[in-house]
């Protein structure tokens, strides 16, 4: 992977003091099941973050409170100064600030790549039709498939598809972007085309949290990786000294099994 | 082939294999009838069976549509006619044609109307039916088209359905507008702009019963193919948003929501639509105060409506039940709120998934309409069984009434058969 002209900037400078999120002493049950336990986290704004864990760590179930399509049931999730309650105003205002994309992509199967990126932004944002089109072209020319947008996400690669996803988050101008597994669901040949994109928006200052297992990606973009693991976070650190160097044995483990081949 | 060594496991082909057309399939009549009638000696028996079935069949039928008469204007005359020739006795479907399309008491004079409403239903389905090949604007026909339908064919003042119109627009406008401030608000308002302007319109009508008048006719008057048709089609098209909303109640988690819709649908799918018929003729006039003018086939509308929208509801909670979570999770995640989320994105799939389920339904009221005649209703079925059958004239005459009404409810049910697989056609564009 192309690393060497991205690792001379250093992404350290461009992070504000300003706070994106900030989870305190998060717990979260499904039933009786203590899925997320005393999860801390602050992210700073243009920080990008990598989570990595073995399967039914709790990845998905983390980002996924942070937007709210999961509630969690002690502890404090702040999202741009917006506390997550239960209050319906908050949580619209998170979501509609915070982008995600799906391991599965989600695109809307009946509408074509140009509806299903101007459609948030004109119900939700109440933004002119031809304006959302403009800005959602704009976007599928940085994903770099603006020749499809009259077709369906089923005419489409998975790879194209999950670009679509991204620009169809993008539309709606988030400050923050999460990532659930973006590449996992991909053939080797196309996870390249959407790590790209996910690069570039690095290099823009996007905020990102990434659950990802692409280990490259992590060492060239992260400005930290995080590990868990039944529901906690095990260790985190700066990618190089977290792959060079992991202290917990839970991590050595996680690394050796998917580094090992 | 030459340059593959088979005693090697190594293999590195040499020579491209050049595409070759695929064998000529052999064709010819007597070939096809081999392979597809006579492959096995088990077949052959079948074919002839089958064979001797459609003669005996035909043999039956061709002389009767092919010998009979339409001439003469009862069973007598037209025995003398055919003279035994085992010819049919069309003539009854020349002579009581107007009963059957229209029943035996609408005024002969004013039939133009129901004639006029029936050819603008082609003007005013296709918007609502076609609207991917139409613009917009059209869907007004649409929306015009009941309340013009109703002046038609019951007649009376234009105010009752133009204020009856007025009121759907009244309350939608208020809707629009207050909605912005919260649904369940935007929803009061709606009702309120509505009613007011209903009661205000009821008002009028009562005031100038004469203004812009076409002689009107009663609900009892209303009968034969036409009865039919006018349940069938106002009771479909009411079930559908019905049963949209039951279905999303059902799946609501608000306790009570939920709860009325799994008892309304449970209930009224385990009841016969002929009792709910009964309950429509007998039990609500008896509860009703005895003048109160509630009109027998709005009653008989109501019922319809609820046992069909509860099936619906059914057919399209199986829809929602195939789409994946993550349509609900991307809607949730890109700041869509609920209405907007079923609206844009649940729904159009749900529907779609459901299209099948839902024509069933559909086909399945429409025949059901007839159900009708036994609670005294003189619709096509009614007016077979009732008035003709009774007759001096065409007692004993069964073959070519009920074949004609056959084949009238046949073109409609297939028509939306038809329709419904070209619809299916038409939003195939998941490409799975
Ligand atoms: N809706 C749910 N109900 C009950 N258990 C769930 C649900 N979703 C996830 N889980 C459980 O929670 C755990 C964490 O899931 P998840 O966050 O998806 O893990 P990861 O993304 O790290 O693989 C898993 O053990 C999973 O079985
Ligand atoms: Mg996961």
């Amino acid at each position: 992977m192309a690393m060497t002209d991205t690792d001379t900037a250093t992404p350290q400078m461009e992070i504000s003091d300003e706070v994106a999120i900030e989870i305190r002493n998060m717990n979260k049950w499904y039933g009786a099941f203590h899925v997320l336990r005393d999860i801390d986290l602050t992210v700073q704004r243009g920080e990008r973050i990598v989570i990595c864990g073995p399967s039914g760590s709790g990845k998905s179930t983390l980002i996924r409170c942070i937007n709210a399509l999961e509630e969690h049931q002690q502890g404090s999730i702040v999202v741009d100064g917006t506390p997550l309650s239960s209050d319906l105003k908050n949580i619209d205002k998170i979501r509609s600030e915070v982008g995600m994309c799906f391991q599965h992509f989600n695109l809307f199967p009946h509408l074509t790549i140009l509806e299903n990126c101007t459609l948030a932004p004109i119900w939700v944002r109440k933004i002119p039709k031809r304006e959302a089109e403009k800005t959602a072209m704009y976007f599928l020319e940085k994903v770099k498939i603006p020749d499809q947008a009259n077709k369906y996400p089923g005419q489409l690669s998975g790879g194209q598809q999950q670009r679509v996803a991204i620009a169809r988050s993008l539309c709606m101008r988030p400050r923050i972007m999460l990532f659930d597994e973006p590449t996992s669901a991909l053939d080797p040949e196309m996870i390249k085309e959407v790590l790209d994109t996910m690069i570039q928006l690095a290099e823009e200052g996007m905020t990102m949290i990434c659950v990802t297992h692409e280990m490259g990606f992590a060492r060239q973009v992260a400005n930290r990786v995080i590990f868990m693991d039944a529901g906690q976070i095990v260790e985190q650190n700066e990618p190089e000294a977290f792959f060079r160097n992991p202290q917990n044995e839970r991590t050595k483990l996680f690394l050796s099994q998917i580094l090992g081949h | 082939m030459s340059d593959t060594h088979a005693e090697s496991v190594a293999f590195v082909r040499e020579s491209v294999i050049p595409p070759a057309p695929p064998p000529a399939r052999e064709t010819g009549a007597v070939r096809w009838l081999r392979e597809n009638l006579f492959a096995t000696w088990f077949n052959a028996i079948l074919t002839l069976v089958a064979l001797y079935v459609l003669w005996v069949l035909l043999s039956g039928l061709v002389p009767w549509v092919v010998n009979g008469t339409w001439q003469g204007s009862s069973l007598a005359e037209c025995r003398e006619i055919l003279q035994g020739n085992g010819g049919g006795c069309f003539s009854v479907l020349r002579e009581r044609w107007p009963q059957l399309l229209f029943g035996f008491q609408y005024p002969d004079y004013l039939r133009w109307r129901p004639v006029l409403a029936f050819f603008l239903l082609f003007v005013a389905v296709p918007p609502a039916l076609f609207i991917m090949f139409l613009p917009r604007w059209t869907l007004i026909v649409t929306a015009i088209y009941p309340f013009l339908a109703y002046w038609l064919i019951w007649g009376g003042t234009i105010l009752t359905p133009l204020f009856a119109a007025l009121g759907f627009l009244a309350g939608y406008l208020a809707f629009s507008i207050v909605e912005r401030r919260g649904f369940v608000l935007g929803l009061a308002a709606g009702l309120l702009a509505a009613v007011a302007v209903w009661w205000f319109g009821g008002l009028l009508a009562g005031e100038f019963p004469r203004f812009a008048r076409l002689e009107a006719v009663v609900s009892r008057a209303m009968g034969g193919f036409m009865l039919n048709l006018i349940l069938g089609i106002v009771c479909v098209s009411l079930s559908l948003p019905f049963g949209i909303l039951l279905a999303l109640g059902r799946q609501s988690r608000l306790p009570v929501v939920k709860g009325f819709c799994v008892v309304f649908i449970e209930f009224v799918r385990g009841v016969p639509l002929i009792t709910l018929l009964f309950v429509a003729n007998v039990v609500l006039a008896f509860f009703l105060p005895p003048d109160a003018n509630f009109d027998l086939i709005l009653r008989v509308i109501i019922m319809i409506t609820l046992f069909a929208s509860a099936y619906i509801a059914e057919v399209i909670r199986g829809g929602l039940a195939a789409l994946p979570k993550g349509q609900y999770e991307a809607a949730d995640s890109l700041g869509l709120d609920y209405a907007q989320a079923m609206r844009l994105i649940i729904l159009p799939q749900a529907l779609k998934i459901s299209i099948p389920g839902i024509v069933n339904v559909a086909v399945g009221l429409f025949k059901d309409t007839t159900l009708v005649s036994v609670i005294s209703m003189f619709d096509l079925v009614g007016m077979i069984r009732g008035p003709i059958l009774a007759s001096t004239a065409w007692a004993g005459i069964y073959w070519e009434l009920w074949a004609a009404a056959c084949i009238m409810f046949f073109t409609v049910c297939y028509g939306i058969s038809q329709y419904s697989q070209w619809l299916e056609r038409q939003l195939h564009t998941d490409h799975r």
